[in-house]
């Protein structure tokens, strides 16, 4: 399958994004991630899963370009990607989101979407100051793409709002939306519903969705929940103690013997 | 048949809309906030949307006469959607956009609708999952298009495209849009609205063009309203209210109909525009009231003394300055000095500073509820009315407004009382029928015109106004045959801003008991301030403390009851705290949030019974629906009290 797919409810996948090839990354003695291979592919909804401490972050911090890795490579668009800054990463068009949400928690959420389009604006400070001519009208530019944004993901409630007086479950949110607004080819999600009730993870898995439906956004996600996981996402990988265990369609990653070892335990007796 | 009531060439929306976008083609018509921003149309771009959409229609095929359904929020494309059906010769049938499917299903199947306007991807699953109930449907148009790519489309059009398609095929479709609109006049169908339906199924309520016009025009006229006023359209569009307020009134006058950006920044939305007339339900004032309390209990101590002082003045002479009456300079000077400090930024921060005619109905609402708001200069009012009545039947003269009458009948209606105290009334604004259900029409209308209301009342004689005082149907007898009227006890409950829902049993019975809902938002402030921890509704609302409260409020509640002659069986002897809020979802309110009180005493004949057989706790399970229709039960202990209640004559102490 190397130019793409069909999935099941109809959505044609491109060819690959972003290929790592036998990665591995050491912190010292430690080994987080050991030689793994796999690939994500324009527009597909792509999960990594596993149990705590399989090395799923690290996975997405070296996808981001956090991490360097010590062996392996990274292909992104069919091409060797020399290391990186992630600021230069973020150019390339790769979003994320953190597990711990890293939001500026004095600053309203509107105000932290307009930071997602940091990359975007092109006028230097000065301009910016005298706010005039194409400062301001850069300005109004992206507040359009942002206003589009928390129109999207339904925050218009809470635009004003100091992001650290929201509860959990929006400031996710208003995080996809920070992500969201430089709009990016391929989204990279850490837990992005880790901590939430079943109604606000039916919220996020339906913006995840959305997202992917309306902008034909690649998205990897990391997740805990196996049956948000399960639900929505194209193709899984599932990492164990650092290393790959499974990949597949959501089905053949279920009826894998090794995964439902890793989730569930192996007898010892 | 009657004389036509209607000025001539105003008779139907179409000709109101074309007068309108001539004579008032640059007056802002319809706003919605959208991307942060206020968008706006004038008159004339309104005339333009309605009749491109309306051509869009006819090019999919509706004929004269189909019902649409229009199921959403409060969106300016809807309200088009209703006129453009009036000008395909088509009746807009507005539905409750909370309602489910299966609520939904009914509606849809009874009024045979053939063409569905639904707002986005939501509205257009429920449909769907429907679909196979309504063989009548033969067009789905949704306006969001946010998720609808991958459906399949054969009957599935965007709104914009069918607007697009009416305006290709202008040469075509305009003259089919002049030739039904030729036909229509004062008696066609104007719309159908369905009742809420307190008990039993909903009814379809059949409007004429005479009746909506003819109680907007005389409404208008009774609080002057004109092109320059302005209304935010935020209650939903399948009640009877919103109707009358963002097409009736608003193409009579010409005023500009606001939407919110979303239901949730309604509030902010309501800042923003600040409207010259506005409606809303007592329990909204009441919300705002005890939201403006909370604020005030965490302000600091010199806010707090000088909101304190001056809301007191405010008390004493603010409703005689709004009614005109004499009050002396020095009372005067101070309102000047308090509206500067307090009641100006106050009304600012609510949304209301320009609010010139204000309304409230629906339920009673809390005299100091309503004093309050008077008093800062806010022209609040009362009315009393009807779907079946194009909604006034009574409303408050400027100078006349009290807080226990509902007011004078209104321009061109007629009241009279029936012997068991029943409310008749007659107007041009007198519904036609309830469609496909002549013995409900029979039974409510007669021949002669006179409508029952359903609901007892008096008219008082000294000022003519008229004072409901319960459900007709609600009104019993006690086991010992005094009168039962549980509303009349529910209210006075009500008006404490902890209680958010209260319903009484009794009929039949030896003596009343209660079930309390809390408000969650004052009685959870009030746990924070005193640091009373919970994890829960379910928690708070079982604390002992919150108990103690509650049990207070009754106690005061029987007082106030006991010097009632005729109702002071009605005292409350037991009640409990429920440990669910009662909810629409779960049928035991209607859209409209009323308490559907038989479906309720049904639901919990558990906790009815414990309350009557002296049992202290009782452990019960309860089925509640979530938001996206899946069940699930919540179970809890409840605690179980008896209230102290005051010896009336001729009661031997037990």
């Amino acid at each position: 399958m190397s130019d793409g797919y069909v999935t099941p409810d109809g959505r044609t996948i491109g060819g690959k994004v972003l290929e790592m090839q036998n990665i591995t990354l050491r912190f010292g003695g430690v080994v987080a991630i050991k030689d793994i291979s796999f690939d994500i592919r324009e527009g597909e909804i792509r999960a990594i899963i596993g149990p705590n401490g399989a090395g799923k972050s690290s996975m997405l911090n070296v996808i981001n370009g956090f991490y360097h890795p010590q062996e392996g490579q990274i292909l992104f668009h069919g091409e060797v990607r020399k290391p990186m800054k992630p600021y230069q990463i973020a150019k390339q068009g790769i979003a994320r989101t953190f597990q711990n949400i890293a939001l500026f928690k004095g600053m309203s959420t509107l105000d932290n979407i307009m930071t997602g389009r940091f990359n975007h604006m092109k006028t230097n400070i000065i301009s910016q100051m005298i706010w005039q001519g194409p400062a301001a009208r850069e300005e109004a530019e992206n507040r359009e793409i942002v206003e589009k944004v928390i129109d999207f993901l339904e925050i218009q409630a809470i635009r004003k709002t100091p992001v650290g007086a929201l509860p959990y479950g929006l400031q996710k949110r208003v995080e996809l939306g920070r992500a969201l607004a430089a709009q990016p080819k391929l989204l990279l999600l850490d837990e992005p519903m880790a901590g939430m009730n079943v109604e606000e993870k039916e919220d996020m898995s339906r913006f995840i969705l959305d997202v992917n439906d309306e902008f034909g956004t690649t998205i990897a996600l990391i997740e805990h929940d196996m049956g948000v996981v399960m639900d929505i996402s194209d193709r899984v990988v599932v990492m164990d103690y650092g290393k790959k265990i499974g990949d597949g369609t959501p089905d053949e990653v279920r009826n894998n013997q090794a995964v439902i070892d890793a989730y569930l335990g192996v007898d010892h007796g | 048949m009657r004389a036509s009531v209607l000025p001539e060439g105003l008779d139907t929306f179409p000709k109101l809309l074309a007068r309108n976008a001539t004579q008032w083609a640059d007056v802002p018509a319809y706003r919605e906030k959208e991307y942060g921003i206020w968008q706006s149309w004038n008159w004339a771009e309104v005339h333009e949307e309605v009749n491109a959409l309306a051509m869009g229609y006819v090019a999919l095929g509706l004929n004269e006469g189909d019902y649409v359904a229009i199921i959403g929020r409060n969106r300016p494309y809807l309200y088009w959607a209703m006129l453009a059906a009036q000008a395909a010769g088509g009746i807009p049938v507005p539905l409750y956009q909370e309602a489910n499917a299966e609520e939904m299903a009914y509606v849809l199947e009874h009024s045979g609708a053939r063409f569905i306007i639904a707002e986005d991807q939501e509205q257009v699953d429920k449909v769907l999952e429907i679909q196979d109930q309504l063989p009548n449907v033969t067009q789905i148009i949704y306006f969001d298009k946010r998720g609808m790519r991958k459906y399949e489309h054969t009957h599935l059009n965007a709104y914009s495209d069918v607007q697009a398609e009416g305006r290709a095929g202008h040469a075509r479709l305009a003259p089919v849009l002049k030739e039904r609109q030729a036909r229509l006049d004062e008696n066609s169908t104007c719309v159908m609205l369905y009742t809420s339906g307190t008990t039993g199924k909903p009814k379809g309520v059949v409007l004429s063009n005479t009746n909506i016009i003819a109680s907007a025009r005389a409404s208008s006229e009774f609080d002057n309203l004109n092109a320059g006023d302005s209304v935010l359209a935020y209650l939903p569009m399948a009640w009877v209210g919103d109707f009358i307020f963002s097409i009736g009134q608003s193409c009579w006058t010409g005023f500009c109909v606001a939407c919110p950006e979303s239901p949730q920044t309604m509030q902010a939305d309501l800042r923003e525009i600040g409207p010259s007339y506005f409606f809303a339900p007592p329990r909204f004032f009441e919300g705002l009231l005890t939201n403006v309390m909370i604020r005030i209990e965490d302000a600091s101590p010199m806010k707090k003394k000088l909101f304190h002082k001056y809301m007191a003045h405010a008390k004493k002479v603010g409703p005689d300055l709004l009614d005109g009456k004499p009050v002396s300079f020095g009372d005067k000077l101070k309102y000047k000095i308090g509206d500067l400090l307090i009641y100006g930024p106050l009304k600012n921060t609510l949304g209301l500073s320009k609010v010139r005619v204000g309304y409230t109905a629906g339920e009673a609402i809390g005299p100091e509820i309503f004093e309050f708001y008077r008093s800062l200069g806010i022209n609040l009012k009362q009315l009393y009315g009807q779907t079946e009545a194009s909604v006034f039947i009574t409303q408050q003269p400027d100078g006349e407004v009290r807080a226990d009458t509902v007011g004078v009948p209104s321009p061109g209606v007629e009241l009279k009382i029936a012997d068991n105290g029943e409310v008749y009334y007659r107007s041009a604004g007198t519904f036609v029928e309830y469609y496909k259900n002549p013995e409900s029409t029979a039974d409510t209308k007669d021949p002669e015109g006179w409508v029952a209301t359903g609901d007892a009342g008096f008219i008082e004689e000294s000022s003519g106004h008229l004072r409901i005082i319960d459900r007709a149907k609600d009104v019993g007898k006690m086991a010992d045959g005094s009168m039962f009227a549980p509303k009349f006890v529910e209210n006075k409950l009500k008006f404490y801003p902890d209680i958010l829902e209260a319903v009484v049993f009794g009929a039949g019975r030896e003596n009343c008991v209660a079930f309390i809902n809390i408000d969650l938002g004052a009685v959870g402030n009030w746990a924070e301030r005193n640091n009373i921890a919970y994890a829960s509704y379910q928690e708070l609302a079982g604390h002992p403390q919150v108990y103690d409260t509650i049990q207070s409020h009754i106690e005061e509640v029987n007082k106030s009851v006991a010097r009632d002659e005729m109702l002071s069986g009605c005292q409350i002897h037991r009640f409990l705290v429920l440990h669910k809020e009662l909810d629409p979802d779960d049928g035991e309110m209607t859209r409209t949030r009323k308490v559907r009180r038989k479906l309720v005493g049904e639901k919990f004949n558990d906790l009815v019974a414990a309350l009557y057989d002296g049992s202290g706790s009782i452990y019960t399970e309860t089925e509640v629906t979530y938001e996206d229709g899946r069940k699930g039960a919540i179970s809890a202990t409840l605690e179980l009290r008896d209230v102290a209640v005051v010896p009336v004559k001729g009661e031997v102490a037990a």
